[in-house]
């Protein structure tokens, strides 16, 4: 016991810099780093939780896999040729599901404290929220690069040229960070990260199955067609197919990044407000989604 | 004489519950400044807001000359938080944690290592640095937890029940991890339920009930004035006790407390014990059981608000962090 003390006089709270100044705010420079920090934590988790690898690595290949050879002659006449409308479709649901994890994370970090722990550190207001998105960036980066090369070896052909396929996967970038909002406002709203599992999922599941991401609109029925016509999904999975196969690429590519415009000034403003209301406030429990 | 934490008339309500009723502080630097109550008295909402995680609606704080509110950001650089709710993250390791800590808040690479190391070494952690802090006991997650709040050398600490849910081992290594602190110069700010825990530790404690401070002194001084001592007597014949507690009442000036046949008063000291025994010989009473024991914060409380401490939480819940 005695050990504890001794040694912790002698060094642990030494102030070399006792006079250092105080910055009176976080620059900008600063809060970039911060943010890249944090997302080094979250990949670092990975490391621990090795079952994580399968989240993010196993399941979009497994669904490539089953909506292949499982749904792809059926749908789409022979798995190949399914393969061709599927792989974009596949690669938007996989993007769009990785937005519940960046809830469920933040929701896990204010359900354990660590959320407090950041929040009482001189660090920028942002960097928790940004350092998840920049890992989940991240992890949307290998899951992508991973269903081009399986694709690649099952028979997908990209119909363009890199450039397009770059700017393909900048525009499910910047649509899944728009709907990433939405699902930040689930993770301040619910109680816990299993409450947000469970709400995140029964939005997220419905839209992305009423899209074209997986089947032609027109098999649908009359009612099913409007809506699936007007989904955000169908759009951003109609202008991926446009920029890595082959179709019309500039009004679902307008018409997807309207929608994230749209996404971003809905819910950034509402997750804010019940982040604010949450935490800052301390309304003793969570409004809603209990 | 200087304060390194200053409250004024601080108010919090969480819907219709009101946490604090205007709480006045002023903890001296240096000092380690107790604040105890009962469950929901409104000791941690008191230090989110005083750490910057929460925003009063009324009065003010400032630490080390700094608005918590307008100056959040310089508070954050002068204060160090560990309680139940900042906590550090379990799937990382202790090492990882504290590295992480170092780099958010502008140490390079190496140092963040090097300080890292020193903090784990200085709180007997070097063994288990490398493993998940969800493998560590309780004892060693607290002291992990105030190892991460010392990363950034804060001039002001906050101890949010430090020991609670320790065993008895845990809690006295934690006590002596506080006092080490206390001798490098850093101010600390306690939060506890239990009176000997404030006694052990803090040189000015306030007493904290209903969102409102209902006493302050030094340990000796609140001892003194609740009577830090109770005094417990069975006669030996039940008919007695109300001789017994007449002779209690003559020497300690209040209506002691009957519980079946055991009269007890909160005394201030220990030198009133013979008399009374010799007292109670005079008037023939046959004693069965007589001690004198440190009082428990539930009769510092009863003899404060003339009531015991409730045991319902009122304030925000402390098991949810949501608040």
């Amino acid at each position: 016991m005695t050990t504890v003390s001794t040694v912790m006089d002698s060094t642990v709270l030494d102030y070399p810099d006792a006079g250092r100044p105080l910055t009176s705010r976080v620059g900008p420079i600063e809060g970039l780093r911060q943010t890249f920090s944090l997302a080094w934590r979250t990949l670092v988790q990975i490391k621990h939780n090795p079952a994580e690898v399968i989240d993010f690595s196993v399941q979009p290949v497994m669904f490539l896999l089953l909506f292949t050879y499982v749904f792809g002659g059926a749908i789409g006449g022979s798995p190949k040729a399914y393969l061709m409308f599927a792989l974009p479709g596949i690669i938007v649901q996989n993007s769009l599901f990785t937005t519940l994890n960046t809830a469920t994370g933040l929701s896990t970090d204010l359900e354990k404290g660590f959320f407090d722990r950041l929040r009482s550190l001189p660090i920028a207001r942002f960097a928790p929220l940004s350092g998840r998105l920049l890992a989940d960036v991240a992890k949307q980066t290998w899951a992508v690069a991973l269903l081009l090369g399986i694709g690649y070896i099952l028979g997908f052909r990209v119909g363009t040229n890199p450039l397009a396929v770059l700017a393909a996967f900048a525009l499910v970038l910047v649509s899944t960070l728009a709907i990433a909002w939405a699902m930040v406002l689930v993770a301040m709203l619910a109680a816990n990260p299993e409450k947000v599992q469970i709400f995140g999922f029964v939005v997220l599941f419905p839209i992305t199955f009423t899209s074209d991401a997986f089947v032609r609109t027109a098999s649908m029925p009359g009612w099913l067609q409007a809506w699936s016509k007007a989904n955000p999904v169908s759009l951003i999975a109609d202008a991926v197919r446009g920029l890595m196969v082959s179709g019309p690429v500039g009004r679902p590519t307008v018409e997807a990044v309207a929608y994230a415009v749209a996404f971003t000034v809905v819910f950034a403003p509402l997750a804010v407000r019940a982040f604010k209301r949450r935490v800052l406030q301390g309304s003793a429990r969570p409004v809603c989604l209990q | 004489m200087t304060y390194s934490i200053v409250a004024e008339g601080l108010l919090k309500r969480f819907g219709e519950t009101v946490a604090l009723d205007g709480i006045d502080l002023a903890v001296r630097t240096g000092s380690v400044f107790g604040l105890l109550g009962p469950n929901g008295a409104g000791k941690t909402t008191a230090v989110r807001i005083l750490a910057t995680l929460l925003r009063p609606d009324g009065g003010h704080a400032a630490v080390c000359g700094h608005d918590v509110v307008t100056h959040a950001h310089q508070v954050r650089q002068l204060s160090g938080l560990t309680g139940q709710y900042a906590s550090v993250d379990e799937t990382l390791t202790g090492m990882e944690n504290l590295i992480l800590i170092g780099r958010l808040t502008g140490q390079s690479r190496a140092e963040s290592r090097a300080r890292a190391r020193d903090l784990l070494a200085a709180f007997r952690l070097s063994d288990a640095g490398d493993r998940a802090a969800k493998t560590y006991s309780g004892g060693m997650r607290r002291r992990l937890d105030l190892a991460a709040s010392l990363v950034t050398r804060p001039r002001v600490l906050y101890l949010d029940e430090p020991t609670t849910g320790l065993d008895p081992l845990s809690r006295n290594e934690m006590w002596d991890v506080v006092r080490g602190l206390t001798a490098t110069g850093v101010t600390v700010l306690l939060t506890t339920q239990y009176l000997e825990e404030a006694d052990q530790l803090a040189s000015e404690i306030a007493v904290v009930d209903h969102g409102k401070v209902i006493a302050t002194g030094t340990p000796d001084e609140l001892k003194d004035r609740t009577g830090a001592l109770t005094l417990s007597i069975r006669p030996a014949d039940p008919a007695d006790v109300a001789a017994v507690a007449a002779v209690v009442a003559g020497f300690t000036h209040t209506e002691p407390e009957v519980i079946n046949t055991t009269v007890s008063a909160p005394v201030s000291d220990e030198r009133l014990m013979p008399a009374v025994v010799r007292r109670l010989d005079d008037e023939g009473v046959l004693v069965a059981e007589l001690t004198l024991r440190g009082s428990s914060l539930d009769e510092v409380f009863l003899s404060l608000t003339g009531r015991r401490p409730e045991e319902t939480s009122t304030e925000e819940p402390e098991g949810s962090v949501a608040a």
